[in-house]
């Protein structure tokens, strides 16, 4: 058995900046297990570029931004081991993993990090009727073949959902040489960023249909057609709209899922909402000492977020391992009207922390509200935003001067107000 | 060269057959369609080991069930095929539905079914506490078990190829003929020459019988969907939850599987196309719908998949067992719907007794019985793990992050007698792609293994059938 301070598994972006930021609070050792052949995670894959504008003021490609991260955990000697799958995380912090070269490794954590990113929803969780014949991929998965291996899954083809993945695989398809007939999308409004939209599809004539699903999966060997029909407001298919659309693939970009097995395996809570562990401002966990970030948290749709994330959970930890965080009070955040979930769900109670970020995502499109914040439901905040849209997440700070003002504190809640 | 026996079909009926038959000195060939075994109704039903108390008293249905429940737990023993026998309850939710509950003990004890019994709702609820709340009385069958369908397919047919039994897949049957004392078997692959014929066609037994038999039958094919959910939720419930049956069968029950995860389905729905397993909303909204009457808090986001299948429903709802009245030497093995699979070792010592007495074959005395070792990674200790990784480093690999499934598993299964040729053919060997994100990760690198393994390009990989390929170019290749 191995004895370490921090254990991060999943070396990709979320993993890769906790561990430097943790690094730079003072604790050096720490070890990465990363399940695939390279440090970086999905990033490896995502060869377009977009990434980083937030974080370097840059338009970076997936593994340019992922290598900014690999060269300082070289730079720092950061331990990692790659091709090292967690098989079982334990409540008190055993981690049990494996790999081609020691086989069985357990491992004594004296704190762990969640960040192994989330998984493409597959065709399964929608039901989609007919067929099940080979030609339909989560775009992830086409995006693997077409980035990665240099191989084309098909030439006709058809997307459903607009998750940006999808939308990336749109372009990247057309610049490949197929001919991506459309993108569907059931809900009245895309999941997917407002640029990938105009950049993807727009720029490239591939029409969005919005209110559109798939209602059919035809061909018994290989995928060779799929109706697609309008739905109505309940969401239910309109009949007479139906329509025949000839094609060899289809695309899958219908959601993610945090990759939360382990997580459960080890007992901790999970938010129903999120499908990620629930935690406080710290990014710790119902476990003590085992914190998590990234897109095993709750789905992030820009890797930059998922970065100064994981730099949080990172620096918490190495403070865990030192004993030096202050304080375990903490109030409970509120997700009101209109939005969905917050991460984190507690602020703690530090006074030394000046502003404390939420994360949220509303659960509908709202033009023109307010987002308001409420301290024991007295007003401390309240913005108009032109627009709110599921796809994107949204965020606010909470100054530690409001908690300060309000000795009798007991919860902060978020909500979207017309006026 | 002449066969003594040519089976059609390597489903679990015609792998069964095939492996009993290989007790006997005899020359034996299997012709398949599909490119591997267990692609029709074998790959597509509920797994279930019946007890015998629903199949009509006198009926072939009844005999061959009973028959085979007993014999089930042996052969998954002696093959490592997973079995359990975790009791089935049917529900009955008033005193009036009792009443058929009574009906179905009294043929179970016509049936020779053991250890019936009427449970009431406080025994019921005690025995699983997530079922429907409102339910008055239940038929405890304790003899009930579920079986991984998949497992005993591959494994009957990879003992009878271990005792030579030879296999031709791809291999469809459109014409057979006598020519003197033989048969002639003409088939999209040439023609084969046998004494012999056993029928275990599944759906087409119909067709194969009706090519040289006058006595003609007709098989309708009912149509069963499905979802599979997530193995997180594997333990909803323990035993196999069945409805009152009505004429359309058993109805929609609500089951773990023997590989852990938990089952709904199936509905009933004749259809015309033999090869129609497609799935439909009305269909699964209807599986949906009947299972939450026995179970009301099935968590619905945990599906991972639906699927359909085709039970081979012959007109007259019966087995057709035997020797054809017109056709000295051609068997039938048709009509094989539910209890099919749980009838299946039953029905094939029957069969192979039947063509061995006719041959007048002898028992083989170096039959061998078990297949070659199987690893299921996943329900291995941390130790054994270890002192399996200690004798293959591939073990440390893991290929599919959602079953637990390593790369000396896959490779195993591409590598043994009658190997995986095809991506679905390494899941139904493996479980790798069966989980929760159904194939999204491992997928590619099955295809890569696959490819290495069988000296292929990528392009030429297959789901399952010819043509099923996954990647159809090259980036750039037509521009």
């Amino acid at each position: 058995m191995d004895n370490r301070d921090i254990v991060i598994i999943g070396g990709g972006p979320a993993g890769l900046a906790a561990a430097i930021s943790a690094y730079h609070a003072g604790v050096s050792d720490i070890l990465i297990l990363e399940r695939e052949n390279s440090l970086g995670g999905i990033l490896n894959q995502c060869i377009h570029n977009g990434f980083g504008l937030h974080k370097f003021k840059e338009e970076l490609t997936g593994p340019e931004y992922a290598e900014r991260y690999v060269d300082q955990v070289h730079e720092l000697n950061i331990e990692y081991k790659l091709e090292t799958m967690v098989i079982d995380i334990t409540e008190d912090k055993h981690v049990i993993a494996m790999n081609e070269i020691e086989g069985v490794i357990d491992i004594k954590a004296k704190t762990i990090i969640l960040a192994m990113g989330c998984r493409e929803r597959p065709r399964g969780a929608l039901n989609i009727p007919g067929n099940r014949p080979s030609g339909i991929f989560t775009a992830g998965t086409a995006q693997k073949y077409v980035n990665i291996d240099g191989y084309l899954p098909g030439r006709e083809v058809v997307i459903l959902g607009s998750g940006d993945i999808g939308l990336i695989m749109a372009r990247r398809l057309t610049l490949e040489g197929a001919k991506v007939k459309m993108v569907c999308e059931i809900l009245p409004y895309s999941g997917g960023l407002k640029r990938n939209i105009v950049q993807c599809l727009d720029d490239y004539d591939i029409p969005l249909r919005l209110s559109h699903t798939i209602t059919k999966i035809h061909g018994k060997e290989r995928i060779e057609a799929v109706t697609v029909a309008k739905v109505d407001e309940f969401l239910k298919p309109i009949k007479e709209t139906e329509e025949y659309v000839t094609c060899d693939t289809l695309l899958l970009s219908v959601g993610l899922i945090p990759e939360n097995e382990l997580t459960r395996k080890a007992g901790i809570t999970i938010n129903p909402k999120t499908q990620g562990p629930i935690v406080d401002s710290n990014l710790e966990t119902s476990i003590p000492g085992v914190y998590a970030c990234g897109n095993v948290l709750h789905v992030h749709d820009l890797v930059d977020y998922v970065s100064d994330e994981a730099s949080i959970a990172g620096q918490k930890a190495a403070m865990f391992v030192k004993n030096s965080l202050i304080s375990d009070d903490k109030f409970a955040v509120i997700a009101g009207k209109g939005v969905r979930y917050t991460v984190p769900s507690w602020i703690i109670d530090d006074s030394s922390i000046a502003m404390s970020i939420i994360r949220f995502r509303v659960d509908g499109v709202y033009k023109d509200h307010f987002v308001t914040i409420k301290l024991d439901n007295e007003k401390a905040y309240h913005k108009q935003k032109r627009i709110l849209t599921p796809g994107e997440m949204e965020q606010v700070m909470i100054l530690r001067k409001w908690i300060d003002a309000k000795p009798e504190l007991k919860t902060i809640e978020i909500l979207l107000e017309e006026d | 060269m002449m066969y003594d026996v040519i089976v059609i079909g390597a489903g679990v009926i015609g792998a069964n057959i095939a492996r009993e038959l290989a007790k006997y000195e005899l020359n034996i060939m299997v012709l398949e369609k599909n490119l591997d075994v267990c692609e029709g109704t074998s790959k597509a039903n509920s797994g279930i080991v019946h007890s015998g108390y629903d199949a009509k008293p006198g009926s072939l249905k009844a005999k061959y069930n009973v028959i085979g429940n007993v014999l089930m737990e042996d052969l998954c023993k002696e093959l490592v095929v997973p079995f359990k026998r975790n009791g089935s309850l049917v529900l009955a939710f008033s005193e009036s539905e009792s009443a058929t509950l009574k009906k179905l003990l009294d043929q179970g004890h016509k049936n020779k079914v053991k250890g019936l019994a009427i449970l009431e709702k406080e025994a019921i609820i005690a025995k699983e506490p997530n079922i429907n709340k409102n339910v008055y009385q239940a038929l405890y069958a304790p003899s009930g078990g579920i079986v991984d369908p998949f497992e005993l397919t591959l494994a009957s047919a990879e003992v009878a190829f271990l005792n030579d039994v030879s296999f031709q897949f791809g291999t469809r049957v459109t014409h057979i003929y006598r020519e003197d004392d033989a048969f002639m078997v003409v088939t999209n692959r040439g023609e084969y020459k046998s004494r012999t014929i056993v029928n275990a066609a599944g759906v087409f037994a119909d067709d194969i019988n009706n090519l040289i038999s006058d006595t003609k039958y007709r098989i309708l094919p009912r149509k069963g969907e499905y979802c599979l959910f997530d193995k997180q939720i594997g333990d909803l419930v323990t035993s196999t939850i069945f409805q009152l049956p009505t004429k359309e069968g058993k109805g929609v029950l609500v089951t773990p599987t023997a590989e852990g995860n938990l089952l709904i389905g199936p509905n009933s729905e004749f259809v015309d196309d033999k090869n129609d397993t497609s799935t439909s909303e009305e269909g699964i909204r209807e599986v949906i719908r009947r299972a939450k009457q026995s179970v009301d808090n099935i968590p619905m986001p945990f599906v991972i998949t639906a699927f359909a299948g085709l039970r081979a429903t012959e007109k007259n709802e019966d087995f057709v067992i035997g020797e054809a009245d017109d056709v000295p030497g051609f068997f039938n093995a048709l009509g094989i719907e539910s209890p099919g699979l749980t009838a299946a070792p039953a029905i094939a010592i029957e069969i192979a007794h039947m063509v061995a007495q006719k041959l007048e074959a002898k028992q083989s005395d170096n039959y061998i019985i078990k297949r070659n070792k199987t690893v299921h990674f996943e329900s291995l200790s941390i130790k054994e793990k270890q002192e399996l990784f200690l004798k293959d480093k591939n073990y440390g690999k893991i290929i599919c992050r959602c079953e637990l499934v390593t790369l000396a598993e896959i490779l195993d299964s591409i590598k043994r007698p009658l190997g995986a040729k095809t991506v679905d053919g390494v899941k139904r060997r493996t479980r790798a792609g069966s989980g929760r994100c159904q194939g999204g990760f491992c997928s590619p690198k099955i295809v890569e293994i696959l490819a290495k393994e069988l000296g292929k390009d990528l392009r030429e990989i297959l789901k399952s059938s010819e043509k099923s390929t996954y990647l159809i170019g090259l980036d750039k290749d037509l521009l």
